[in-house]
């Protein structure tokens, strides 16, 4: 770990100041940043820890939704009885992540922030545009069984790790921000980004600029959700591939869908058109499956993730299946449905 | 280390381990917890290339931080002796041992090529970031499967190797067999990854002495070590290990960060720590990366014709590192024709090491899958097959047991996990989306002796202590210890303690091979007999003593006291007042135990067990779930049934890692192991596991040793990970002989 400056802000205002110079990180859980900086990957000069901010508050908005401080940590998020009960999605994909202990720790933001676990990003004598741009990227031709089959470039094709994000992008939630610029709303789907000639800038934030809140919007799908992840033991890993589904039916036909991958790209993966194709078709496989089929278009594997495809098709329509009817995938029963 | 309050205590009863409050409540502790004031902290740079020389290394940043004392290489380091057999230590494979700042050389990713001191650890890892090294790079081989054309029979091996022997004309008779199977077989290399980091704490004296805090599964073998490389004499250096949070073999020999410690020590005349990060695990030692090629040949009946075992380990180009892969296939069944076949390839990896029924993990669950493809094509019952093929005798050295009680682990195995009722045909049972599958297999692995020493000491206040330099990496040792002394001096277990991990003490081995037990037991019971004979004739001797004219077995050793046989109620003396009427502040005795070694090489010594596992297989999704397992176990005489249990749950827990999970990914084209840390190293979590039963069949022996037991460390691994991968193809129908079973193969 390099040395830095260390702030303890206790106002947002005070926080943005501190943070005004380059080469700042700020420190929420700790549970990635910590680590990555003890890897010597990441490696501030000014670390501002922002566990005083007012930021640990879950509200009603005006229209019917919530906003979620960005200090709210994962576990009290997930078992927050209006996110239990209006937005299950958001709860299960939660619990699908990490450990209980590293729930408690870490924080919205944090989680949304995480870096890609890219073997290759974690091994400081192997070359990578993430880690240090110009570089090369060493996963591609490499151990490629975690990568990216969608949105990749010929730079990176690292995937991003977060569960909560895949469950956030197909309830088109909102990232609220403050920063140099002002304030700003964020569409979840314009948050992250894909790596391009650029894999080292994860998100469109700007440097010194903080996310205040996340605002869910009022419709939670919760009649009909599933969050199915599939990794390799039943829990305390990555997905391999996991998806996010919500449907709205009306007499089992398919009023609105949501579909929403993790694991397979640079940011969680959303087509609209594959969830319009769905809009007005009875919710059964063969649809879901036309619908999986949408969504994947374009992928491609790098070898040793091929299996990735097929697997994403299948658990796109399993997920799909589950949330038609009402089975969603159980976060402590590990049995899939 | 105080021993707790257990009521019933002796061989067989299943009381908690005696030192697990102090584990469970931190007081219990490990090698880089033992602090000293103006302690200095080591860091080791690890080589980001993984062969050739470094041309420069430049410290000078790391030099300028505050807070360094110093950055040892291999261009500044002491001299050390030159003559490689310094380094060799009690568990080294033949060859020449990897010593960390010995040259310009670099021979594996991740070794030790500099240690930066400094007054914190923090300082110290980051100072190690700053140093600049230039590389000559090598073209470097890792990968075992282009290396298989240059494997050759190891030309050295090392102490426990058993020669494969073959018999009979197995190639003849497999082709002229009505059934036969051919296999390609294979098993990822695995790292240990024992919960505890690799740490060292050494404290120098003002007089020189070091008094060393080691992780190791032997305090004698890393103070021997240390002596010898350093000159050290035998009081001049303690090496204590009281606890050790994990081991499974990773800690057998002096890793990197001993011998480290206790350089940058007597460099700086300062104490040291030095501890491994979890990335750094990688650089140790591994379960080899194996091939196992497996012919078997039967008759339609399923009786087996012809057996052919070879398999492929690597090793590194330093030492020649060997496993029993293919003996076990020799021996486990009744076959006339057996050709056994084992090599070895050199990589440019670190040497690999032994990690939990070495050898057995690896060749016992390949062979065992075999042995399964081998009842389908004869359509016959695993289980069946086995039975029709069951060997009375090892088979590979045609002598007997001194026990073998398989058949009663099948039967009891078998009837408790309702085998009866499996459907021979793959793809039989479904329920909803799962494919259900049922498999088993046998498991096998060796039931050592090994000279042990123990000192036995009655204190005036009637306590007694036990103790010798074995370790207890977790097995229950100190409770064993307790259990047996309890036993044979008949004393309550809350007035024994076990002293042990301490280099001071009485000789013992390494704690590994599923030894302990059977060794320091027996060690344990022959001082406290000696102890119970000595005690008694002192009474016997008192004047007017109530044991005048009588033999020892005449007496008995009941809770504290000798007690005439005849006339006990008055005829008494407790073990205090004899020590006192005798004038002895304490009575100590030291015995040492020993194999009986003619008796050794006529019998064959081995615990055994049936394993039946139930998987549920989402086929669409390749998810699978392990949902029952029953072991049933044959391991002799089971002193803690509890701890025992214990110890066949971690084992099976492994076999499950091994047969679906664990994987060390390397990058041949880096020669680097990638998947470095627990995010990405999968072992199983507690979601994993489901029924676990675990039963122990009665199996007398007097043969083995003198307590009967056969020890039970490693007896969970071997047949675990086949009962799961047979249960693979019951489920499915799709047979991988690829081990882990990861979703991707199941697609
Ligand atoms: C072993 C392990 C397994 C895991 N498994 C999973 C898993 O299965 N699924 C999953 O989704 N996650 C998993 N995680 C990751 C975990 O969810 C993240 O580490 C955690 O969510 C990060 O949150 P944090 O508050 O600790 O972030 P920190 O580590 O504090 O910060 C992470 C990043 O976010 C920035 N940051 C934090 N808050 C803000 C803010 N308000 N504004 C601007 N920037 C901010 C920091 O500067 C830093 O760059 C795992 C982690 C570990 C260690």
């Amino acid at each position: 770990m390099r040395p830095f400056s260390y702030q303890r802000p206790t106002g947002i205002a005070e926080a943005l100041r501190d943070a005004s110079g380059g080469g700042v990180r700020f420190l929420a859980g700790g549970t990635n940043l910590v680590d990555l900086m003890r890897a010597d990957i990441e490696r501030p000069t000014a670390v501002i820890d922002i566990n005083r901010l007012p930021l640990g508050e879950i509200e009603e908005t005006a229209s019917g939704g919530l906003r979620i401080g960005a200090l709210v940590p994962n576990s009290d998020l997930a078992y927050d009885s209006r996110v239990e009960v209006r937005f299950p999605l958001l709860s299960s994909a939660l619990l699908a992540g990490a450990s209980a202990q590293l729930r408690n720790a870490a924080t919205t933001g944090g989680n949304l922030l995480q870096r890609t676990r890219c073997y290759y990003f974690y091994d400081l004598a192997t070359p990578c545009n993430k880690r240090d741009p110009g570089s090369g990227c060493a996963a591609k031709s490499g151990l490629t069984r975690i990568h990216a089959i969608l949105g990749a470039s010929p730079h990176c094709i690292a995937v991003h790790p977060s569960d909560m994000a895949v469950a956030l992008a197909a309830l088109e939630a909102e990232v609220l921000t403050t920063g140099p610029s002002g304030d700003r709303r964020i569409g979840i789907a314009d948050f992250h980004r894909l790596p391009g000639d650029t894999p080292q800038v994860d998100t469109n934030l700007e440097p010194g600029e903080l996310i205040t809140a996340i605002e869910l919007p009022a419709e939670g799908f919760a009649d009909h959700y599933s969050y199915l992840k599939l990794r390799d033991r039943l829990s305390y890993a990555f997905a391999l591939v996991s998806v996010a589904a919500a449907l709205r039916l009306e007499d089992d036909v398919v009023a609105e869908a949501r579909i929403a991958l993790g694991g397979v790209a640079h940011k969680p993966w959303r087509n609209p058109e594959a969830e319009r194709l769905l809009v007005g078709r009875p919710a059964g496989r063969d649809g879901f499956d036309a619908a999986a089929r949408v969504l994947l278009e374009g992928s491609e594997g790098q070898g040793a993730n091929d299996f990735k495809i097929p697997l994403a098709r299948r658990a796109i329509v399993r997920a799909l299946e589950q949330a038609a009817a009402a089975t969603p995938q159980s976060p402590t029963d590990k049995r899939i449905r | 280390m105080a021993g707790a309050a257990i009521s019933r205590s002796g061989i067989g009863a299943p009381v908690d381990r005696v030192e697990g409050r102090l584990k469970v409540t931190g007081a219990a502790k490990y090698a880089a917890e033992f602090n000293e004031a103006a302690l200095l902290h080591g860091h080791a740079y690890a080589s980001r290339i993984t062969k050739g020389r470094i041309a420069a290394i430049d410290p000078s940043a790391a030099l300028a931080v505050p807070g360094v004392l110093d950055v040892l290489t291999h261009e500044n380091r002491p001299d050390l002796p030159l003559l490689r057999r310094h380094y060799q230590d009690e568990v080294a494979s033949p060859g020449i041992p990897f010593v960390p700042l010995w040259s310009d050389k670099v021979l594996f990713a991740g070794q030790p090529v500099a240690l930066v001191v400094a007054e914190t650890a923090e300082i110290a890892r980051y100072a190690s970031s700053l140093l600049e090294i230039d590389y000559e790079e090598e073209p470097h081989e890792t990968d075992l499967k282009e290396a298989l054309h240059r494997a050759a029979a190891p030309w050295r091996t090392r102490k426990g190797y058993v020669r494969p022997k073959s018999r009979g004309d197995a190639p003849t008779a497999f082709e002229a067999a009505a059934v036969r199977i051919d296999g390609e077989y294979h098993l990822m290399p695995e790292h240990h990854n024992p919960m505890e980091l690799f740490g060292t704490t050494v404290v120098r004296h003002d007089d020189g002495r070091l008094t060393i805090y080691d992780k190791t599964q032997g305090a004698l073998n890393s103070r021997n070590y240390i002596s010898k490389i350093f000159g050290y004499g035998g009081d001049e250096i303690q090496v204590l290990s009281p606890f050790v949070g994990g081991a499974f073999g990773a800690a057998l020999r002096p890793q990197h960060q001993l011998f480290l410690a206790v350089l940058a020590a007597r460099h700086l005349e300062r104490s040291v720590r030095v501890v491994m990060t979890r990335q750094e695990m990688w650089s140790l030692q591994f379960r080899p990366e194996c091939y196992q090629w497996v012919k078997l040949g039967a008759e339609p009946d399923g009786r087996l014709a012809a057996i052919v075992n070879h398999a492929v380990t690597n090793s590194s180009r330093l030492e020649t590192y060997t496993d029993n892969i293919v003996s076990w296939g020799g021996m486990l069944y009744r076959c006339d024709n057996a050709d056994l076949e084992y090599r070895i390839a050199e990589t440019d990896t670190m040497t690999p090491g032994d990690m939990r029924a070495p050898g057995a993990a690896t060749g016992v669950n390949l062979f065992e899958i075999a042995m399964d493809e081998l009842a389908y094509a004869a359509g016959v019952d695993p289980l069946e097959l086995r039975l029709r093929n069951y060997a009375e005798k090892d088979e590979m050295h045609g002598i007997d047991y001194t026990s073998k009680a398989l058949r009663e682990c099948y039967a009891a195995g078998a009837e408790r996990f309702g085998w009866a009722r499996r459907v021979f045909e793959p793809r039989s049972m479904r329920e909803g989306r799962e494919l259900i599958g049922w498999g088993m297999a046998t498991g096998i692995w060796e039931a050592m002796q090994s000279k042990t020493a123990c000192r036995a000491t009655l204190r005036a206040d009637g306590r007694l202590e036990v103790a010798t330099g074995t370790a207890d990496i977790g097995p229950g040792t100190y409770t064993m210890m307790v259990q047996v002394a309890a036993e044979r001096t008949g004393l309550p277990a809350e007035r024994i303690e076990a002293k042990l991990g301490d280099s001071t003490l009485p000789y013992a081995p390494v704690q590994g091979g599923s030894w302990t037990a059977a060794s320091t037991g027996s060690a344990v019971a022959l001082a406290c007999e000696t102890l119970r004979t000595r005690l008694y004739e002192m009474a016997r001797d008192l004047p007017d003593s109530p044991f005048a004219s009588t033999g020892i077995d005449d007496v008995r050793f009941e809770d504290g006291e000798v007690v005439r046989n005849v006339d006990p109620m008055n005829k008494r003396m407790r073990f205090e007042a004899i020590l006192e009427a005798a004038g002895c502040p304490e009575l100590k005795v030291e015995e040492t135990a020993k194999p009986g070694m003619i008796s050794m090489m006529r019998k064959a010594r081995n615990s055994h067990s049936a394993v039946f596992a139930e998987v549920r297989v989402d086929e669409e999704l390749g998810v699978m779930r392990v949902t029952r397992i029953v072991s049933a176990c044959a391991a002799g005489r089971i002193i803690n049934p509890k701890i025992a249990r214990s110890q066949i749950l971690g084992g099976i827990v492994f076999g499950l890692g091994m047969a679906l999970e664990e994987e060390s990914m390397m990058d041949h084209r880096l020669g680097r192991f990638m998947n470095h840390d627990l995010a990405e190293y999968h072992v199983p979590v507690n979601a994993d596991l489901f029924d676990v039963d675990i039963i122990f069949v009665e199996e007398q022996d007097e043969e083995v040793n003198p307590l009967g037991v056969k020890g039970v460390g490693e007896l969970g691994v071997p047949g675990t990970a086949a009962a799961i991968a047979n249960a693979v193809f019951h489920a499915t129908g799709k047979r991988i002989r690829d081990l882990p079973i990861t979703i991707d193969k199941l697609l």
